[in-house]
């Protein structure tokens, strides 16, 4: 297969396999999550100031008192990269004309020299979140095949596309045919790892802050 | 030169145009006086071209080749022995030129190919003279010195190779393993590329440097996309969304409208067509990519790089697949739950003091 076909796989074929995978596994387990419910609390409801679901979802973006100076990496890090990535997915221009053609809309994107910046800043906060994991014996104790799994199917796409746009190592048409599969990559295995958080992270803490809130804790 | 100034090219022209080629090719500017003493003492090598599954487009390339007659020059410069559109005779007669051409060149001539080669029905969808493109092809290639493949065709199958392939198409360098094959492809080549390859072999003896494909470096080293002027737009995220809206007339980038530039190795953008005048991009229409291999089937021309190539067929039913399954396990889930609940007894006081 030369460079050509391969790139015209991975835009046909591969995209139409991994986004097919992505759905399945996203509503198999958004519906298995979200109905299994809980028994009713008949306790009487506590009401303390700043113990509700809403509350929750927010304070849980914020580091907790002493932490951001305890890991600063991993606070300052995860915030770089996150925001850095949503900049990346939804700001690029190529992406957008993606999205428009599976969702029927657009929006306005960013220079490509700006969404080039927050590729380098996210490339940098990822690498440098990857090493605090190797260098600090807890995180790394702690840490299974998940996580550094994970932590590449994240990184492989956004180094080989910002590769691919600077014309770095291979041609540009390979670079973005391997761009392409290792989003369809990370599009087969979100549903089935941690990465699913994408869609969980707001519904569990808006969870976990009713039911502690229930109880009169703010968590 | 003076048989060049017969047919009324001057020594300044010739001069020109040999310098235009070797700076195209980006070879020392001292190389367009070698081209041009080479190319005027060298004897008129013989010069083949086998018509295959084609469509002629490659030859009316060619012969609107617009630079200082560049054509007539050529023509006259090399000793063009058979080549069907182009030559007076026909029949029998155009057959025998054929034969006369191999024998009297043998080892030495040089072949040029437009079209692709049927191998399906034992080569029966292109035949000339009786004999399938196949036979004729092997024929001929055995007293070629080099073969040039002209056109996406001849280089890597081309449209006639396009899915589903009816008649089983294929390239000359999948048939011909053992000469010397440089690839031109282009839906058609663009003329320059053309001549510059040939007076390449004319000055040097050889074919110029090869990329992994077969294509000459020199012209097909770079993108379409890294050499057109409109790149600063797509750089600034300025894109035309309809061949006429306010961007299209702006002359912004045509990306978004399915431009297969960054992907596609040509010289169109450098040297242009009709002799300088325009070419697709600025034009106001995005390239096709029509130079690399499959270019048919890499999906719609109108289709940004990064959108799907083809519809997604099965993701409609793996979402209805996906919400069955997600059901089915809600239902499975609720069933342990209330099997447990049935199943749980109460633990009275009694019990505990046992």
């Amino acid at each position: 297969m030369g460079e050509m076909q391969f790139l015209t796989w991975v835009r046909g074929t591969g995209l139409n396999l991994a986004i097919s995978i992505f759905l399945l596994g996203v509503l198999v387990r958004l519906l298995e999550i979200y109905s299994l419910g809980r028994k009713k609390d008949l306790a009487e409801p506590r009401s303390v100031a700043g113990a509700s679901g809403m509350n929750t979802v927010f304070r849980r973006s914020i580091p907790a008192d002493g932490m951001l100076k305890n890991s600063p990496i991993t606070y300052i890090g995860g915030y770089v990269f996150h925001i850095g990535l949503a900049i990346i997915v939804f700001l690029f221009a190529p992406h957008i004309k993606f999205f428009q053609d599976l969702l029927g809309f657009s929006w306005p994107g960013l220079p490509s020299q700006a969404v080039d910046f927050a590729a380098v800043l996210t490339i940098v906060a990822m690498l440098l979140i990857l090493f605090d994991r190797i260098s600090k014996p807890v995180k790394r104790y702690l840490s299974t095949f998940q996580d550094w799994f994970t932590w590449a199917l994240t990184f492989l796409p956004v180094l080989t596309g910002w590769m691919a746009v600077q014309h770095l190592l291979l041609p540009y048409t390979t670079m973005l045919a391997l761009h392409i599969l290792t989003v369809e990559l990370l599009l087969v295995f979100l549903p089935f790892t941690k990465l699913f958080h994408a869609f969980t992270v707001f519904g569990s803490r808006w969870y976990n802050g009713t039911v502690n809130g229930h109880k009169g804790v703010a968590v | 030169m003076a048989g060049l100034a017969q047919h009324g090219v001057s020594r300044r022209s010739f001069l020109k145009f040999c310098t235009t080629l070797a700076s195209a090719m980006a070879l020392p500017p001292a190389a367009g006086l070698a081209m041009a003493e080479a190319m005027a003492a060298a004897r008129r090598p013989s010069v083949i071209w086998l018509p295959f599954q084609e469509c002629t487009g490659c030859t009316e390339s060619i012969t609107r080749s617009h630079s200082p007659t560049i054509e007539s020059l050529i023509f006259n410069v090399i000793s063009l022995d058979y080549q069907e559109t182009l030559m007076a005779a026909a029949g029998h007669q155009a057959e025998e030129a054929l034969h006369q051409a191999i024998k009297d060149n043998f080892g030495k001539y040089l072949l040029i190919v437009d079209g692709s080669v049927p191998l399906g029905m034992d080569g029966a969808y292109s035949t000339i003279g009786g004999k399938s493109n196949l036979e004729t092809l092997k024929e001929v290639a055995k007293g070629a010195a080099a073969i040039v493949a002209m056109g996406s065709c001849a280089a890597f199958g081309g449209i006639p190779k396009a899915n589903p392939n009816p008649t089983g198409a294929v390239s000359v360098s999948d048939i011909i393993k053992d000469k010397p094959i440089v690839n031109i492809p282009g839906c058609p080549p663009i003329p320059v590329v053309m001549t510059g390859v040939l007076a390449h072999y004319l000055t040097f003896g050889s074919l110029p440097e090869l990329d992994k494909l077969g294509r000459p470096k020199a012209f097909y080293g770079e993108t379409i996309h890294d050499r057109c002027y409109r790149r600063a737009f797509y750089d600034q995220g300025k894109f035309a969304k309809t061949f006429d809206d306010e961007g299209a007339r702006n002359g912004w980038c045509l990306f978004e409208l399915g431009c297969k530039g960054p992907v596609t190795y040509n010289a169109c953008a450098t040297t242009k067509w009709n002799g300088g005048t325009s070419w697709p991009v600025e034009s106001g229409h995005g390239c096709l990519g029509c130079s690399e291999p499959d270019f048919w089937d890499a999906g719609s021309f109108y289709k940004a790089l990064s959108m799907p190539a083809n519809p997604l067929k099965t993701v409609a039913g793996a979402a209805v697949a996906g919400a069955a399954i997600g059901v089915a396990v809600s239902f499975v889930n609720r069933a342990k739950k209330s099997a447990a609940k049935a199943a749980h007894e109460t633990t009275t006081l009694p019990d505990l003091e046992k």
